[in-house]
């Protein structure tokens, strides 16, 4: 019995599974401990998975350049922008034609804006690799990091707000940022999908929501999509040549392998699915603004890859299973479960109204001021799971784990072998 | 693949007319660091499926030699020649393409990867190198029918070296003496014309040492061709054919080993006895 647990546990789908399974539990529970209704407990589960597919995505792409290429690309984002930035301008309807009176772009479809945005981030990434081949892993993530400040500083140049060029006016909003393109979900459910809303509002579940987890169903089947590529990417001749340059990039040049070939091949298919991710992810949110593209998101990211273990897909993925979960997410809960059953209520907006209370010998306000520091509790989570992984397990939860670069399974096959040769008795 | 194949026995069988043939021809190579001269116009021959030995005393030139040689660094002046072609500027991958391939004095394996990883990562005309090929369902079958073959050549070079028993193992893992044998079949599972090896037998227990030796003189009876750097004077004078003895930056004698011995005298007096 535990030895056919414990193969089942050898699945990578299965161990994301679990995880996943266990987050979704606690969250229930605490959605069911705030007395959350089905409408308010979907939308809970809708909100965790749209952003641990996100994360998930961007891990996986962190994964393949760091992880196994040794590439320290901490522009994430950077790219991210500039395949939404592309799609946006170029779905923008044409100037005359927008009845709003806001931007005018050059009126493509939304399809061919997607492939424009996804080329844009490959070719912004060949742009940036190319003058960095030559530098060592932390200059070259100084590169990446500064390439993608350019890009976000660039897209909030008032000079580019709004300028006309061979006749055609465009922008990217500058400052104020830029209304993005119609979600294809949404115009979906609004027409012909319109019977299904109706069949789920009569189960009780909110109309939008219905919109929001189909959403959410495309951008996992995108993840699956993603998934799948970079595995058969990293587990080929291919990705082998990449560890090699991870491991020892001149060890890889004597043996005849042009290294700089398959570090540029590898970075641009890591921008272009940046590029899409930026489309999916911002460019749904109907509005996008430079303010929204800072450095964090990528240090976020690679939090995700780093607590998954770098070399890792599956670690990546369930990286950003517990980074969403617990640190993301969790100081939102924490604060919300907490007036629930402590009866906290109000807010003190200031550190020293805190600290003085807290001297009075009232700790409420100390713990309120705190829990409404949402996005400074997360860096304080971060920081204490990063210190426990380093103490622990410095190679990241599945860091350690091998997952052999070839198109066969080798395992296997050497496997036979040895049987093989015992079979033969021993005879040599 | 045993390694070497035809073309190689047939060297091995008219040995004395082929071995005249000069595979590689350094000619007046220097190199400067700095202020110092690492290199200066270091000049040599290598014959086709000869065991050479360089030898010299620390800092005389050896490494940066074979940096020169391999391409991992451009001389200041001279020309490296291989099989009759220049090339001098080559980049080391180029020039491991054209058949010159170097293992290091430190072994450099790859180690977190497998054995078996180790020794894949390196055969040449592998389709699936190109990113997409093993991605798609329609190509990936050519990619995978290939892997079955390297693998097939993998294994016999790991048995080859006895060292089929670590096949799954992380490189890194492994003992200094066994990350020797590592980068040597590396090497040789590009199916070079000609070796560079700097100091396969330092830090290899002797047991190891034999036999890594009688792994080099089989592969030379099959007519491959070796450079050799080696401290281990009397390991070079009973194995190489021919030895070179560099000082210096320079080349200061060429020769069998029993010309070399009877330089002997010579050469103590010129480097202070301190030679090997």
């Amino acid at each position: 019995m535990l030895n056919s647990l414990s193969t089942l546990w050898e699945n990578d789908l299965v161990k994301i599974g679990v995880t996943l399974g266990a987050v979704y539990a606690l969250y229930l529970l605490a959605g069911a401990a705030l007395g959350y209704d089905l409408s308010g407990q979907l939308n809970s589960l809708r909100r965790l998975t749209f952003l641990i597919v996100l994360y998930g995505v961007g891990a996986l792409v962190v994964n393949l350049h760091w992880g196994y290429s040794g590439l320290f690309n901490i522009g994430i984002v950077g790219f991210m922008a500039v395949g939404v930035y592309t799609t946006t301008i170029l779905t923008r309807p044409v100037a005359g034609q927008n009845p709003t009176g806001t931007l005018p772009g050059l009126g493509l479809p939304l399809p061919i804006a997607i492939i424009g945005g996804v080329l844009a981030a490959a070719a912004m990434g060949y742009v940036a690799v190319l003058p960095s081949l030559r530098l060592r892993e932390d200059y070259f993530a100084i590169v990446t990091l500064a390439f993608a400040e350019i890009i976000r500083i660039t897209a909030k140049a008032s000079e580019l707000q709004e300028f006309t060029i061979f006749g055609t006016t465009l922008g990217t909003g500058g400052g104020r940022g830029i209304r993005t393109y119609p979600n294809p979900i949404d115009q979906f459910f609004n027409g012909a999908g319109k019977p299904i809303v109706a069949a789920a509002s009569s189960f009780g579940i909110d109309g939008s929501l219905v919109t929001g987890l189909a959403f959410v169903l495309v951008l996992t089947l995108l993840l699956g999509l993603v998934y799948w590529l970079i595995v058969r990417l990293a587990e080929s001749p291919f990705g082998r040549v990449l560890k090699g340059i991870r491991d020892d990039e001149q060890a890889t040049t004597a043996l005849a392998k042009d290294t700089n070939s398959f570090k540029i091949r590898v970075f641009i298919i890591g921008c272009a699915i940046l590029g899409l991710l930026g489309i999916v992810w911002q460019g749904s949110q109907g509005y996008i603004a430079p303010g929204l593209f800072v450095p964090q998101l990528t240090f976020f990211i690679w939090i995700a890859v780093i607590i998954g273990g770098a070399g890792s897909n599956t670690g990546s993925i369930i990286g950003s299973i517990l980074f969403v979960g617990i640190i993301y997410l969790g100081p939102g809960y924490l604060r919300r479960l907490v007036e629930e059953y402590v009866g906290l209520q109000g807010s003190v907006s200031t550190f020293p109204n805190a600290v003085g209370a807290l001297l009075g010998g009232n700790v409420d306000p100390f713990l309120l001021y705190n829990l409404d520091q949402t996005s400074a509790l997360r860096v304080v989570l971060t920081g204490v799971f990063l210190i426990l992984l380093l103490r622990r397990r410095p190679e990241g939860l599945f860091g350690s784990r091998r997952e052999i670069a070839a198109s066969i399974d080798l395992e296997s096959r050497v496997r036979d072998r040895r049987n093989s040769a015992g079979a033969d008795g021993d005879s040599e | 693949m045993t390694p070497m194949s035809t073309a190689s026995d047939e060297r091995a069988s008219s040995d004395d007319q082929l071995s005249a043939e000069t595979l590689l021809e350094v000619e007046g190579i220097t190199k400067s660091f700095g202020g110092i001269k690492a290199l200066n116009g270091a000049s040599f021959e290598v014959a086709t499926g000869t065991l050479t030995g360089l030898i010299g005393p620390n800092g005389a030139g050896k490494s940066t030699t074979f940096n020169v040689i391999s391409g991992m660094f451009n001389p200041d002046a001279g020309s490296v020649r291989f099989a009759g072609e220049d090339i001098t500027d080559l980049s080391p991958d180029r020039t491991a393409k054209r058949g010159l391939v170097r293992t290091f004095q430190l072994a450099r394996e790859f180690q977190n990867m497998t054995v078996l990883e180790n020794l894949m990562i390196a055969p040449e005309g592998q389709i699936g190198e190109s990113s997409w090929r093993s991605v798609f369902p329609g190509t990936r079958g050519a990619v995978r029918s290939q892997e079955e073959e390297v693998f097939e050549e993998a294994w016999e070079m790991l048995e080859f070296f006895d060292i089929d028993h670590l096949a799954l193992e992380n490189a890194g893992n492994l003992s200094g003496g066994q990350r020797k044998l590592l980068e040597f079949a590396r090497a040789l599972m590009l199916e070079p014309d000609m070796l560079l090896l700097d100091e396969p037998f330092a830090g290899v227990n002797p047991s190891l040492e034999e036999k890594l030796l009688s792994r080099i003189e089989t592969l030379r009876s099959q007519g491959q061709t070796f450079l050799l750097v080696e401290h281990d004077m009397d390991l070079i004078m009973e194995h190489c054919e021919r030895i070179i003895v560099m000082h210096q930056g320079e080349t200061l004698l060429t020769g069998t080993p029993e010309e070399v011995r009877s330089e002997e005298q010579v050469i103590e007096a010129y480097l202070g006895g301190n030679v090997a």
